[in-house]
């Protein structure tokens, strides 16, 4: 589950092949990355979820080939994070041979950022993905003839159903070290503007990472990133600024608007010779889209579609969860226990932790992804960022920013690692302190587990309702604090599909293999350990330093700070060990249905996981950490204050 | 006389502002919005027909001429970068600042708008929230119009923003106004001037705009879309 993105990054050895996937977003790029390589790349229907390099193997007709998956991008001009990310590895770890990936259904926009590709002037080929979806568009594409205009091979395929790819391998194997043949012509004065830049460029030995004709456009364009790296040379600056100012006063356009002017013309152009558009076919995607995005059906499909999310989750949970709890009582019967030596209590315990991961956890993770991954799949994801934009501005974000959210609801840590396809900094971290307070996976188990199972279904509806209240009103409030502007929403919205099936399963699979192998240990060993310690009493100093706030101020057990301790680690612990530390699997003989309520509702809240908050670190360095981090305790202790306080009055 | 002008360019500027451009208003509606009786506008509106600026339905409601909507267009936005000055240069509060800006619109030159549109940085709305029309300047940004103040000619066609669209609309786009970043996002993905685009949908609550532009389609936020400045088909 937290293996997002970064596969370890192996290091480029001399004698394998590099071969990078370079594209738009949603493109394809990770479908034909995971069929070639057998990796687990996220993928699904919606832009941007590819955010950082992810290598793979694959031997192929004894090539060793180092195959990489980059984030999807619109230009080679440096203005998100993304864009920085592959134009740097394409200039620095120079692949072999890079594969253009492009969506055939939307053509036109995908070949702008092809040419800068061609002016980067380095070894190319066009894998020319989704020939189903263009045909269903009605959009016939003359692939010789695009070749021959473009001067690089153009290699069809349909991706999903791994149509194509061989050809495609071969042709990139074939053609390294193969530069386009032809270049991106702009027009007199513009072409003039180049080859003065790059003359001043060579008379000088200035040194730049990229190639002469790519460094002057990208100069022209006013590109910062290049220009801070130039500006050591600040004739060069200067004169570029010099002829740019004359191209603007002539154009009456800033040069960076001539020139994309000038590519989509050339682009344009090209098409007429390459494309024939005929009457697309009415799809029932179409059908969709105007039921999910309807002024007032828009709305309550978005919030039905979430609801159902966790009504699937509940019922199919508790169906899976009662049958391998029957099977289970088979086998043996495990309770917690502490009598006997320490080691028969560890292993008692341990036990617990197995048994309990099984029945409780795998049942809800599973149906919980499964119905995730299709809807990420589906492209239902982009349609609910479209509907709730208005609502997001309200907390300082935008309609994207319900993306990384909803991931949130799977596992924090992807949902953090998402939040970059937002574009500021800010952004981020109101988006990563809604995330860290969202109910993922693990505290959607203890919900379930807890609150669904001996209170009922609504109970925990109401928790979510109030969950969701509570981060709205939490992000209000730091938003306001937090001074700065959230940019306006921009967001390509690609077609409906009918979820693959096969990317589904899969997606599940791994997500849920992915908890088995990282967590599991730690149920082992945590509820072990917690029944030793116990025996050995060192809880009870703690629940005594914690008890002012869970006892006094929240009217919780006692015990409950053990519990919130160990939810630090996994917040599903919150309800593995409950059983471990009361003796008990009947808890409403120990808890009030009140008690029950505050304790799920508080551990969603009350503080990030111990790998979210890695993640956290990483992302926005300790400093911000620590802000989200508190505003999480407080929040939770002021909650838990006002449920007991509510539990008082009205008894 | 002065005076006749003055209330002419008045009720271009409500006709303006309820029509968006180009739709039909009641003539009810209308004297609502004036704060007079129906039965005594009548006169005013047949004046308006007259000199060419709407076109006058009896009982129906009145529709702006191409002319009448670029006078009630360069009216309002004066009136609207006037009110912007007071608020974010002189420091007055938005709530009385109206009447003041109805007063002086109609003495503030061209070059005065184009200077204070500058001097403000190219605002999008009026601080109570409203659009801001486009100049008349023949320019594709506003970098453009830093670039070069002479020898400048004034568009052909009447601009609108593109929120002021409805689902299904044609158009072309002209004109996008505001900050480098946002306008080289834009280009990127095809939103040239000069290109064609139409509007797909339109989510609820002054949510996002969905268009098709370049076989591809995009959702731009509302405080985007108010930027981009269209000429409809
Ligand atoms: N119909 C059809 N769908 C495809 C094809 N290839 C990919 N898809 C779908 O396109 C969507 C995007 O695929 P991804 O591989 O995740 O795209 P990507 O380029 O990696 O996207 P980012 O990582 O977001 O930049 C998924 O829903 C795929 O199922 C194809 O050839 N035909
Ligand atoms: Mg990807
Ligand atoms: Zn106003």
């Amino acid at each position: 589950m937290h293996k997002h993105g970064k596969i370890s990054s192996l290091k480029l050895k001399g004698k394998e092949i590099t071969i990078a996937l370079a594209g738009n977003a949603n493109v394809g790029k990770s479908v034909i990355f995971n069929q070639l390589t057998g990796s687990k790349q996220i993928i699904g229907n919606w832009p941007g979820k590819t955010v950082e390099l992810a290598y793979g193997k694959l031997n192929y007709k004894d090539n060793e080939i180092i195959l990489v998956d980059l984030p999807g991008i619109y230009s080679l001009t440096t203005y998100t994070q993304e864009e920085e990310v592959t134009r740097k590895f394409i200039a620095k770890e120079k692949p072999d041979i890079v594969i253009n990936v492009i969506d055939a259904s939307t053509i036109e926009r995908n070949l702008y950022f092809t040419l800068q590709l061609i002016e980067m002037d380095i070894p190319l080929i066009i894998c020319l993905n989704q020939i189903d979806m263009a045909d269903k568009k009605g959009l016939i594409i003359n692939f010789d003839k695009l070749s021959e205009l473009l001067g690089v091979p153009v290699i069809p395929t349909v991706a999903i159903k791994g149509v194509g790819l061989k050809e495609l391998i071969d042709t990139a194997l074939k053609n390294i070290n193969r530069k386009p043949s032809k270049k991106i012509k702009y027009s007199r004065d513009i072409e003039d503007a180049i080859s003065k830049i790059i003359d001043y460029i060579e008379d000088n030995n200035i040194v730049s990472p990229y190639s002469p004709r790519f460094t002057a456009i990208k100069l022209l364009e006013g590109d910062q990133e290049l220009i801070e790296k130039l500006n050591v040379h600040r004739g060069l600056i200067n004169y570029v600024e010099k002829i740019s100012n004359k191209l603007m006063k002539k154009y009456g356009q800033p040069t960076y608007a001539i020139i994309a002017s000038q590519r989509y013309m050339y682009i344009s152009s090209l098409l007429r010779n390459v494309l024939n558009v005929k009457e697309p076919h009415k799809t029932l995607a179409e059908y969709l889209d105007v039921i999910t995005t309807h002024k007032i059906f828009g709305f309550l499909t978005s919030l039905g579609v979430i609801i159902s999310l966790l009504l699937w989750t509940f019922y199919v949970g508790d169906f899976l969860s009662s049958i391998i709890e029957k099977l289970f009582n088979y086998i043996f019967i495990a309770s917690p226990n502490l009598q006997g030596t320490l080691f028969e209590v560890f292993i008692n315990g341990a036990l617990g932790g197995v048994v309990a991961g099984i029945i409780l956890v795998i049942p809800y993770v599973l149906p919980f992804y499964l119905f995730l991954s299709a809807m990420e799949d589906s492209g239902i994801m982009t349609r609910i960022a479209f509907m709730l934009d208005t609502l997001m501005h309200k907390i300082g974000l935008h309609g994207k920013a319900i993306i990384p959210i909803i991931l949130g609801y799977g596992c924090a840590v992807p949902g953090i690692f998402s939040t970059r396809i937002l574009e500021t900094r800010r952004e981020r971290i109101l988006a990563s302190l809604a995330i860290t307070m969202v109910p993922c996976s693990a505290r959607t188990v203890v919900i379930l587990g807890l609150v669904a199972a001996y209170l009922g279904v609504e109970w925990a509806l109401l928790i979510y309702g109030i969950n969701i209240a509570i981060i709205l009103i939490i992000d209000y409030i730091t938003s306001r604090m937090y001074p700065g502007e959230t940019p306006g929403l921009i967001l390509e919205i690609h077609e409906f599909r009918i979820p693959s099936l096969k990317v589904i399963f899969r997606q599940t699979i791994n997500r849920t293999m992915s908890i088995i192998y990282l967590v599991f240990p730690l149920y082992i060993v945590g509820s072990g350990l917690i029944q030793v310690l116990y025996k050995v009493g060192i809880f009870g100093y703690m629940d005594q330093i914690l008890s002012p706030i869970t006892h006094v101020l929240m009217g919780l057990p006692t015990y409950t700070g053990t519990l919130l301790i160990f939810g630090f680690i996994r917040k599903e612990l919150i309800l593995l060990l409950l059983p471990q530390i009361t003796g008990t699997f009947n808890l409403t003989s120990i808890l009030t249905p009140q008690q029950i309520f505050s304790i799920a509702l508080i551990s969603t809240i009350y503080i990030p996981c111990i790998s979210t908050m890695a993640t956290l670190i990483k992302e926005f360095g300790p400093k911000d950490t620590m802000i989200i981090t508190i505003l999480n305790i407080s929040t939770a202790i002021f909650i838990g204050t006002l449920l007991h306080l509510f539990y008082t009055l009205f008894p | 006389m002065k005076h006749k002008s003055v209330s002419i360019e008045e009720y271009l500027e409500a006709i303006y502002k309820l029509s968006r451009g180009d739709d039909l208003v009641k003539t009810t509606a209308l004297a609502n919005y004036m704060g007079v009786k129906p039965s005594s506008i009548t006169e005013m509106l047949r004046k308006l027909a007259d000199k060419n600026y709407v076109e006058y339905i009896p009982y129906k409601g009145v529709k702006l001429t191409k002319k009448g909507e670029r006078l009630g267009s360069k009216i309002t936005r004066k009136h609207r970068l006037y009110e912007v000055f007071l608020w974010k240069v002189l420091g007055r509060r938005p709530n009385n600042i109206h009447h003041e800006a109805c007063e002086v619109e109609h003495g503030v030159s061209d070059e005065t708008d184009i200077l204070l549109c500058k001097y403000l940085g190219s605002p999008a709305k009026c601080p109570h929230g409203e659009v801001i029309p486009a100049c008349d300047i023949n320019v594709s940004s506003c970098q453009a119009c830093n670039v070069e103040l002479s020898g400048r000619t004034t568009r052909k066609e009447n601009l609108r923003p593109l929120i002021w669209l409805s689902e299904g609309d044609n158009a072309k786009i002209k004109f996008i106004r505001g900050e480098s970043k946002v306008l080289r996002r834009l280009y990127d993905l095809g939103l040239i001037p000069g290109t064609k685009l139409k509007i797909l949908r339109r989510a609820p609550l002054n949510g996002p705009i969905e268009i098709l532009v370049r076989g591809s389609r995009l959702a731009i936020g509302s405080d985007i879309a108010i930027n981009i400045f269209v000429s409809k088909d």
